[in-house]
């Protein structure tokens, strides 16, 4: 019950910060729509080829909106100096791990939630299901668990920018492979019993990506 | 939990053979240290001689390369979220979120320590600091000495036993300078362990105990307050630093 209050405590912070500023979703946003917007217009064909193109377009979007969200989750940690307030609290590294994985998630989610309707209705596809909602959350859990280890990575860096996606989005690809796929599968129509099999691969990098960087993060932030 | 001062039979701070190095560069030496209950450490040193990286260790903010630190009695390897409860620290950085007001900030962190009656606390060490006017604007409208004086409020929110403080006076006037000192030095529940760091050689004389020179990650020399007037102090910087005053 500590544990989980403290990483409460760390996400609520983060949230009621990111309420002030809105930098985070603010920015993400207009990336991901102008996005979804420039695609709708470059595969402006017919809806046989949408269904074909649409689950990596959506995905890729997604892919690198969480990079850019990513980005900011330590940045303005570091930037105020804030990050060794942190550590200096007497909570284990892994309460903060799990504190500001859980306030990118909550941020990648809401901007899901608004972009995935507009991805609807420019692509004229049934992207709002439970199937979709499903794949979307548990492709998400897979991208913020693994990339909150590597932007506390990259955030001691220059480069960090550039460092966070050239690690992130190499091990991250079989979620976003198993989300277009799962995607794929969803926008055809198919049942349920079609999904579980790509449903299942996401889930199983989910659980590793979470148990490795909940373990391997209090080495990353200290040094 | 242990209170300060003579019940607590351990030694507030103690440290052996202490090292620390990043990639290949040895920031600490095999430093030896003791800091009895009470006692104010001031440790000088020149730029890179490893003041901050001491403090950092002493903290449990960065972990050490080989040697043993204990905080009373428990060491900082095994036993670092108890260690960070009795530790305050202040340093130029104020760790302070400039989006959120001092309260919130001051609750943040009160909500990290288990700080018991926080709202009440929270005012109580606001008050200490003289920023009770501006408990309520966000931190990144205040001055940069204001935020430092909110910063100390949040180390001594979980009332600690020992304070570790790194250039603590950044940004601070003379007046709030002042105030710093006689919070400090009182303390709430007795007179606090204090280990500063600093430059001003004249400042550091007149509030320790017992002086250290840090010189390249070693102590270089330490003695009592009373072993040494301010001129010794600055030709015995000198010497062992190689830095003029």
């Amino acid at each position: 019950m500590r544990f989980w209050g403290k990483v409460i405590t760390i996400t609520w912070k983060d949230t009621l910060s990111e309420i002030r500023t809105k930098e985070i979703i603010s920015s993400v946003l207009v990336f991901t729509l102008l996005v979804i917007v420039i695609f709708n217009f470059a595969f402006a064909a017919n809806r046989e080829i949408m269904k074909l193109v649409a689950p990596g377009i959506l995905w890729a979007t997604f892919a690198f909106a969480g990079v850019l969200s990513l980005n900011r989750s330590f940045v303005p940690e570091k930037e105020q100096g804030c990050l060794e307030g942190l550590m200096l609290c007497p909570v284990g590294r892994e309460v903060i791990y799990v504190g500001k994985m859980l306030g990118s998630l909550l941020f990648m989610l809401v901007i899901e939630m608004i972009a995935l309707p507009i991805f609807t209705f420019l692509f004229n596809l049934p992207v709002l299901s439970l199937q979709m909602v499903t794949i979307a959350l548990l492709a998400t859990i897979g991208f913020v668990s693994v990339g909150t280890l590597f932007a506390a990575l990259a955030v001691n860096t220059k480069a960090r920018e550039l460092v966070l996606p050239v690690l992130f989005l190499p091990v991250v690809v079989p979620v976003i492979i198993g989300a277009v796929e799962a995607s794929r599968l969803a926008l055809a129509g198919e049942p349920w019993s079609r999904l579980t099999s790509w449903l299942g691969i996401i889930a199983a990098f989910d659980v590793i990506f979470l148990v490795v960087s909940y373990l391997v993060f209090p080495f990353v932030i200290e040094e | 939990m242990k209170t300060r001062g003579s019940a607590s039979r351990a030694r507030a701070i103690e440290a052996h053979e202490l090292t620390k190095s990043f990639g290949n560069h040895l920031a600490l030496r095999g430093v030896d240290l003791d800091v009895g209950w009470g006692e104010t450490v001031v440790i000088f040193g020149a730029n890179g001689a490893g003041k901050t990286t001491l403090i950092k260790v002493l903290a449990t903010i960065i972990g050490i390369s080989s040697g043993r630190v204990l905080i009373d009695g428990l060491n900082i390897k095994d036993d670092a979220e108890e260690v960070r409860r009795r530790i305050g620290v202040v340093t130029h950085q104020t760790f302070l979120y400039g989006n959120l007001t001092a309260y919130e900030n001051l609750d943040f962190y009160g909500r990290m320590y288990d700080v018991p009656r926080r709202a009440e606390r929270i005012k109580e060490v606001v008050d200490m600091v003289g920023m009770t006017s501006r408990l309520y604007d966000r931190v990144s409208t205040l001055s940069r000495g204001m935020q430092q004086r909110i910063s100390i409020a949040r180390a001594l929110l979980h009332r600690p036993a020992i304070m570790l403080l790194d250039e603590p006076e950044t940004g601070l006037d003379q007046q709030a300078t002042t105030r710093l000192w006689e919070v400090l030095q009182a303390g709430e529940d007795g007179k606090p362990t204090i280990i500063l760091t600093t430059h001003n050689l004249e400042r550091g004389l007149e509030l320790c105990d017992r002086l250290l020179i840090l010189a390249q990650g070693k102590i270089a020399y330490q003695g009592a307050r009373q072993d040494l007037d301010l001129a010794d102090l600055k030709r015995t910087y000198q010497h062992y630093t190689g830095v003029g005053t």
